[in-house]
């Protein structure tokens, strides 16, 4: 069971560059990955306009392992700011998680 | 990939360059008389209009050397307890400098060679910068990466400020992350009427119809992109423009230009064992070319790829080194 939570969307929205809502997931980003991320940036955004914030919490060693080399940004055929995105999500975690502020 | 065995002190490591950036304006605070030493005797004026930006990145690598050799030795439990030891004390004491004990004259030099090197190549060109000396400051490329937005957006009024009470006009920078951040992000943040400019891309413009004495010509390089000129700063045809003017040949690898291969360096904070395996399949692929030497145009991709190479005898050699040591003045 997920348990989901509206504010994750409108919080991480705030970054107005924050687009995980245009993947359509082809997968492109998976198969040109260096690092192999394990829960695939196509899933992590999921999570993310799903709301379940707990599922993000649990991938901050995948969120914080991305190289926002841009490769896959690069050939995202929808142009979704991957690498920006994941960099929005390790400031949520931050914020939110470490109370780093 | 199991990353969630890799690092269980992530969140003390963040803690730290945290720290670090907000008491003491840079995620891995040195001395000064380090951070400047490279420029001795150069004679390059106090600030001015136009300065060369260096955003210790160059002055980093000794350090980042010595961490990379202690990460190797220590096993990760021991490591996890002395960076839960290090977050503690940190606020008291620049934990950053104990590595600096353990920094050899000969990597030092090295790496300053680099910022030496690119002085000659700007000077050569016509282009005399200034230099903030101990007032310059980190741009603070990783914390912004690593989401530390609280400290890194208060970090860029204070760089803000310094460069204002300069009077600087043009940055000249030396590595694309700071590049990318003074270029990309401060303006998000702050009113910032500088103009950022690479070393790379000043130097071809200045250098374009200037009839230079090639010393050497012909000689074989491989040539790595960096992924943030390549991909965030559209900077790809000036190194190889300058490279061919200073008479190498140049190898391309099968993933280049806009779709080159990272070097892993980014994953060194955080992920080091990741970092290195990154780098050793980034390192197959340049070989795979044929060539022995390799060129690189970051700090960080020279680090990473050096310490890969090393194994089997692979030479990597910053770009303004190579320059600096085949082209010279006609006059």
């Amino acid at each position: 069971m997920i348990r989901v939570d509206p504010n994750l969307f409108v919080s991480l929205r705030k970054d107005k560059n924050f687009n995980a809502q245009a993947c359509f997931h082809c997968g492109t980003c998976t198969a040109l990955c260096p690092v192999g991320l394990e829960i695939l940036p196509r899933e992590l955004f999921r999570f993310v306009l799903l709301g379940a914030q707990e599922e993000i919490t649990k991938a901050t060693d995948t969120i914080f392992s991305c190289l926002l080399c841009g490769l896959c940004e690069a050939h995202c055929p929808r142009g979704v700011k991957i690498a920006q995105n994941i960099r929005t999500l390790r400031s949520y975690l931050v914020r939110h998680e470490y109370r780093i502020h | 990939m199991n990353t969630a065995s890799i690092n269980p002190q992530k969140e003390d490591i963040l803690a730290i360059l945290a720290q670090n950036l907000g008491y003491r304006g840079s995620v891995f605070p040195l001395p000064n008389w380090y951070l400047t030493s490279w420029a001795k005797g150069l004679g390059l004026p106090r600030g001015g209009k136009t300065i060369l930006y260096t955003g210790h990145m160059y002055q980093l690598l000794p350090v980042m050397e010595v961490l990379h050799q202690q990460r190797e030795t220590l096993s990760l439990e021991l490591l996890s307890k002395l960076v839960r030891m290090a977050r503690l004390v940190n606020p008291f004491l620049n934990t950053s400098t104990l590595s600096l004990v353990r920094v050899g004259l000969e990597s030092r030099l090295k790496y300053e060679k680099c910022l030496k090197d690119i002085v000659s190549l700007l000077r050569l060109a016509g282009i005399e910068p200034g230099y903030l000396y101990e007032a310059e400051k980190y741009a603070g490329a990783l914390a912004y990466d690593l989401g530390l937005d609280g400290p890194f957006e208060r970090h860029v009024h204070r760089v803000v400020r310094r460069l204002q009470r300069y009077g600087v006009e043009t940055i000249i920078t030396v590595d694309p992350h700071t590049t990318h951040v003074l270029r990309h992000v401060y303006p998000q943040i702050v009113k910032f009427d500088f103009q950022v400019s690479s070393y790379l891309e000043v130097l071809a413009a200045a250098l374009k119809d200037k009839d230079l004495l090639v010393i050497e010509t012909g000689r074989d390089v491989v040539f790595h992109d960096s992924c943030v000129y390549a991909r965030y700063l559209n900077v790809t045809e000036q190194p190889r423009f300058l490279l061919k003017k200073a008479g190498y040949q140049i190898w391309e690898p099968q993933y280049s230009y806009e779709a080159t291969y990272c070097c892993g360096g980014p994953l060194e904070t955080l992920f080091p064992e990741k970092a290195r395996e990154i780098a050793k399949l980034r390192v197959e692929q340049l070989q795979k070319t044929g060539g022995h030497t390799i060129v690189t145009t970051c700090p960080i991709c020279l680090l990473n790829l050096s310490l890969a190479g090393k194994a089997s005898g692979l030479k990597v050699v910053d770009i303004a080194q190579l320059l600096a040591q085949n082209i010279k003045s006609k006059d």
